[in-house]
């Protein structure tokens, strides 16, 4: 704030809380009429006023709110550019915040530093730590339970897009993926889409048209094999999910398989290196781990 | 020629407050639901949450408010002027362009038209209408104030003066925009500037509108209805003027913890503690005009409406400057208890001291002692007040415990809980918040079905002559 600005903001503050103050006291003093007297004026045959003597209770509380403010404005910012006894600012209390819960984090986390992402996933103190991570940072998208959403993958199914390895599941999450299924509807037209969706249909087992499937595959065996393979398994090192299983991310009807092939898919997983340390990124690797080994242990699929 | 008062444009107004009171509440009531049961979204876009929440907080504050403050102030500048409006013709057209107005934010708030600015979200069409219509308003009110035969102006008048003035202000300076199309405008302020403007516009709306103009109806009908001189004439000197001065100050507490400079938030913060006493006057003025009355409270449920009423603008304007504590914000900001904090206003205060005048005013419009029944307002009374305490009572839990978990941690510094599970939590909350909301709504139907049955009592039609001032 310039000072020419500081000194506006000053003279207004002090204008309007100085007017008040001066309105009080010009009211404060005892009335010359009586009490149960009106000030003679009448509106609308019997509309009347008297002029009782301010609450002093009122008063006293209106002088104290002033008074709290002067206070608070030598103490605080606002008195213009001053910046207040205090030295407090909004913007210092969050770094001291941060940089208290950054500490108290560095050192939880410390004692887990020798530890693999596979070892995690079997320490209980540090799977704990993990869900904690998650919960703040995962679960908007992923859901509390890691089973995903439309478009967001279940993280407690066998199906894993760019691998379910412990150092796969690190990777991901520290520097994040962006996966690139471009539109094929210039290529393969209103005619061929549809073919297409039959043929992928027909490789995970879901019901299709034959005739449509079968005019699909050559297309599919021209165009799609590239990243999901000539048996449709996929490329986790390309994100190309695997077309065979149940896991859907984006669903398994016609319609939608139609709609992957015409407007394309580009699914994020924003890096969170950056976002919450690489320590933090570890452990919930860890605890993602964990999810998936149960997953395996109990041999049950995801959201289908 | 005998000189009478324009009643009809206040009897118009007086209607459509009721009318559009029903509708707005029960947009309300319907998105209460929706959060309790959020399947109630039918998928369909023009009845979304998003769309329809504008449609009702624009609905009872313009709308039913609105038509509200019209009415009323109509008849209380003619009554304590002694003299009739000064334009039939502009008055006429304050009623049927507000009623477009209405009309153009039901249409297009649904539709997904709106410039994304809280409680202005109308699109600059309906912006320039509004804005020619509230000229009107104020060439019809300031020109009977000049017509007036009695040389003091009522304390009523000056929060109606107030009230014109500052949200002609107000309506004009956040609304300046740069239209693309019919239907689509950028906003000329932009980042901490524009949410700085937002709020200016956004509290005073609460300030001038919600507080200010609804003082000036509380000032002719809790001293009509008690048939008692008003409290003390200084006191509404200070108050008024303290009111008025120190209300523009506040917007900044919606800011707190934000991107706006410290000092703005500092001063929104004090300003917004300064003005409880200010924001008291009004309601000790209102309350103490009863002294030597209260008996009348056990036999009238109309003065029980105004107290009661007064009860609650005491209560949310010591809970506002609470709320505008840095600290305390810090825990009630985004949170649910905002809403609660809101509700006892537009409910407890502003909804009750209407529907409180109305129930005055109406018969008197119609030359009648009364309303058709007394039992039925004293039923609307219990109804209204049960249903707005369940409301805010429930939102104050549901707020508190919902700032707390967001801001509990672990021992290793995260979060203690997902936003989901603050969520989750809330729900038996807002079942109560619906059960509350519907129960004033159905109170309002109550007292539609009481004026319908008092207008057909009506027999003498004719015109009130204006009244000759007791001190000329």
């Amino acid at each position: 704030m310039s000072g020419a600005w500081s000194i506006y903001v000053i003279v207004l503050s002090l204008l309007v809380v100085g007017g008040s103050a001066w309105l009080l006291a010009m009211t404060a003093k005892k009335p010359e009429k009586k009490e149960g007297e009106t000030t003679g004026h009448v509106w609308d045959d019997d509309l009347a006023e008297y002029n009782n003597p301010l609450p002093r209770w009122w008063l006293w509380l209106f002088i104290g709110t002033i008074i709290f403010s002067a206070g608070y404005l030598v103490l605080y910012p606002g008195f213009g550019a001053n910046k207040g006894t205090l030295g407090w600012s909004s913007e210092g209390q969050l770094l001291a915040e941060q940089q208290k819960y950054e500490e108290i984090a560095r050192q939880t986390y410390a004692k887990f530093a020798a530890l693999s992402v596979a070892d995690l996933a079997k320490n209980a103190e540090a799977v704990n730590l993990g869900r904690n991570i998650f919960a703040n940072n995962c679960a908007a998208c992923h859901g509390t339970d890691g089973r995903g959403a439309v478009g967001f993958p279940n993280l407690t199914d066998a199906s894993w897009q760019w691998g379910g390895e412990a150092d796969q599941i690190y990777t991901t999450i520290l520097n994040g993926r962006m996966a690139a299924m471009p539109s094929w509807s210039a290529v393969l037209g209103a005619e061929g889409t549809p073919q297409v969706a039959a043929y992928v249909r027909s490789l995970a087992g879901l019901g299709h048209d034959a005739t449509a499937a079968a005019a699909g595959k050559p297309r599919y065996e021209q165009i799609c094999v590239a990243c999901h393979g000539i048996d449709g398994k996929g490329n986790p090192a390309l994100g190309a999910p695997n077309l065979t299983d149940a896991d859907w991310l984006y669903g398994s009807s016609e319609a939608t398989i139609v709609e992957s092939l015409t407007k394309g898919r580009n699914g994020q997983m924003p890096a969170h290196g950056p976002l919450i340390g690489a320590d933090a990124v570890k452990i919930v690797s860890g605890y993602v781990y964990s999810l998936r080994d149960q997953a395996q242990s109990t041999a049950s699929g995801g959201e289908k | 020629m005998v000189e009478t008062y324009n009643d009809k444009v206040v009897k118009q107004f007086t209607v459509m407050t009721v009318i559009w009171g029903i509708v707005g509440m029960l947009v309300g009531v319907f998105i209460a639901a929706q959060l309790a049961w959020p399947w109630l979204n039918f998928d369909i876009a023009w009845l979304s949450y998003g769309r329809l929440r504008p449609l009702h907080t624009n609905a009872v504050i313009f709308a039913f408010g609105g038509s509200g403050l019209f009415a009323t102030s109509y008849y209380i500048v003619q009554r304590t002027c002694h003299a009739r409006l000064f334009s039939d013709a502009l008055a006429a057209f304050t009623f049927w362009g507000w009623q477009l107005v209405i009309v153009a934010v039901a249409i297009t708030y649904p539709l997904g038209i709106t410039q994304s600015r809280e409680y202005a979200e109308t699109e600059w069409p309906i912006d320039i209408l509004i804005t020619l219509v509230w000229v009107a308003y104020a060439v019809v009110f300031f020109g009977t104030i000049a017509k007036r035969k009695i040389q003091h102006i009522y304390v009523a008048n000056w929060f109606f003066a107030a009230y014109i003035i500052t949200i002609a202000l107000l309506h004009i300076v956040n609304n300046l925009s740069l239209p693309v199309s019919m239907t689509k405008s950028y906003v000329i302020y932009s980042g901490a500037v524009g949410a700085m403007v937002q709020w200016w516009y956004g509290h005073n709306a609460v300030g001038f509108f919600l507080t200010a103009g609804f003082l000036g109806m509380m000032y002719y009908f809790v001293p009509k209805q008690a048939g008692r001189p008003v409290y003390s004439y200084r006191l509404s000197i200070v108050h008024f003027w303290a009111l008025i001065a120190i209300y523009m100050w506040a917007g900044p507490h919606h800011l707190h913890y934000t991107a706006l400079p410290d000092w703005a938030q500092s001063l929104g913060m004090v300003f917004s503690l300064i003005l409880l006493a200010p924001s008291w006057g009004g309601m000790i003025n209102g309350m103490m005009t009863l002294s030597g009355a209260w008996h009348k409270l056990r036999t009238d449920p109309i003065l029980r409406f105004m107290i009661v009423s007064l009860s609650f603008y005491g209560m949310s304007t010591f809970e506002g400057p609470m709320m505008a504590i840095k600290t305390v914000n810090a825990l009630s900001h985004y949170t649910d208890w905002t809403v609660g904090h809101v509700h006892s206003g537009a409910l407890g205060w502003v909804a009750m001291i209407t529907i409180g005048c109305v129930y005055s005013l109406y018969p008197r419009l119609l030359k009648l002692p009364g309303m058709f029944s007394t039992k039925a307002i004293e039923a609307h009374f219990w109804v209204m007040t049960i249903g707005v305490v369940l409301y805010i009572a429930s939102m104050w839990i549901a707020g508190v415990m919902q700032g707390l978990m967001w801001r509990a941690t672990n021992a290793d510094g995260t979060l203690a809980y997902t936003f989901v599970e603050s969520l989750k939590l809330t729900y038996p909350y807002y079942y109560v918040r619906f059960l509350g909301g519907t129960l004033v709504l159905s109170g309002m139907f109550v007292m539609l079905w009481n004026m319908w049955k008092t207008s057909q009592m009506a027999r003498d039609t004719s015109p009130v002559a204006v009244t000759i001032p007791a001190h000329a």
